[in-house]
């Protein structure tokens, strides 16, 4: 199990919490002028990285509130917490 | 909102009344049913000073603004739910007039005020093997240390969502919990609970 720490809660359990799969994948933003293979690669295909992966992660039994973690995929040490629309190498947590 | 004579509580079928002692003697858990606790909503940004203030005039005490802390009145205690959200718990039961005092006072402000009393319920627990039953199903740290008295905590208990709060001092958990999970955390404080014996009193 791994201890997430909730930017507003403070570390809780991870089953308090669920994810909303990987961070920054940006809806196209004219869904109808691009091909049917870009759509594709805009739902189903993710950079499935071992080691350092942006998550989204929702803390779905406190306080509700989405954020973005950093995880090594590899060790599941979770090496960053940050707000929502933060960018992913920026500074400063959430 | 039916009529007070026709209301009953979401545990009713369980007959607790009947069961109710005065003193509950050497029992390690004690649970009661605080049913008809009026609540509301509350929904606004605490960086809009307006809305702070037109919600402290309202309730006579500031709003917590810190994760997991309450501030009370007389008759209301005010539970930090998120960084926009609290849930307001009224003695006595109606929580109607609090929440249409709200709405007047928050006219024109980014803020909501709904009135939320029938959606849970209210169970309280106590004695001695209180935290050790809580413990059983809850990933919360319920050591003194890590919860103390006067926090309030969204967890899990069972598989149950509950507002957990324990009271100043310490003696008394309230378990807020949505109404169709009731039945279900009650039968599960029952059996979490036996080993250390149980009593019930009235509400
Ligand atoms: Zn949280």
């Amino acid at each position: 199990m791994l201890q997430i720490a909730c930017p507003h809660c403070g570390p809780r359990d991870e089953n308090e919490f669920s994810c909303g799969g990987e961070a920054h994948i940006a809806r196209p933003k004219q869904p109808d002028a691009i091909s049917d293979a870009e759509w594709a690669d805009y739902l189903f295909m993710r950079t499935n990285p071992k080691g350092a992966l942006a998550e989204r992660w929702c803390h779905t039994v406190g306080c509700r509130r989405w954020f973005n973690v950093e995880r090594d995929t590899v060790t599941h040490t979770i090496l960053r917490v940050y707000a929502m629309g933060a960018p992913r190498g920026g500074g400063g947590g959430a | 909102m039916p009529e007070r004579y026709l209301r009953q509580s979401v545990l009713a079928h369980l007959g607790l009344e009947s069961r109710a002692v005065d003193d509950p003697g050497d029992a390690g858990l004690v649970l009661c049913e605080r049913a008809h606790l009026g609540k509301v909503g509350l929904r606004g940004d605490p960086a809009d000073k307006a809305f702070l203030a037109a919600v402290e005039k309202e309730l006579g005490f500031a709003l917590p603004l810190r994760p997991n802390t309450v501030t009370a009145g007389d008759d209301v205690t005010a539970f930090w739910l998120g960084p926009n959200e609290w849930l307001l718990a009224v003695i006595p039961y109606e929580g109607t007039p609090l929440a249409e005092d709200l709405v007047k006072a928050l006219a024109g402000l980014h803020a909501a005020a709904t009135v939320l009393t029938d959606s849970r319920t209210v169970i309280g627990v106590s004695g001695p093997a209180a935290r050790d039953v809580l413990a059983k199903g809850c990933p919360l740290d319920l050591h003194p240390s890590a919860f103390p008295a006067g926090s309030c905590a969204q967890s899990l208990l069972g598989k149950a969502d509950v507002l957990i709060h324990l009271h100043d001092g310490g003696a008394r958990l309230d378990l807020y919990v949505q109404r169709s999970y009731a039945d279900y955390l009650w039968r599960w404080l029952e059996d979490a609970g036996a080993e250390f014996g149980i009593a019930v009193l009235g509400d």
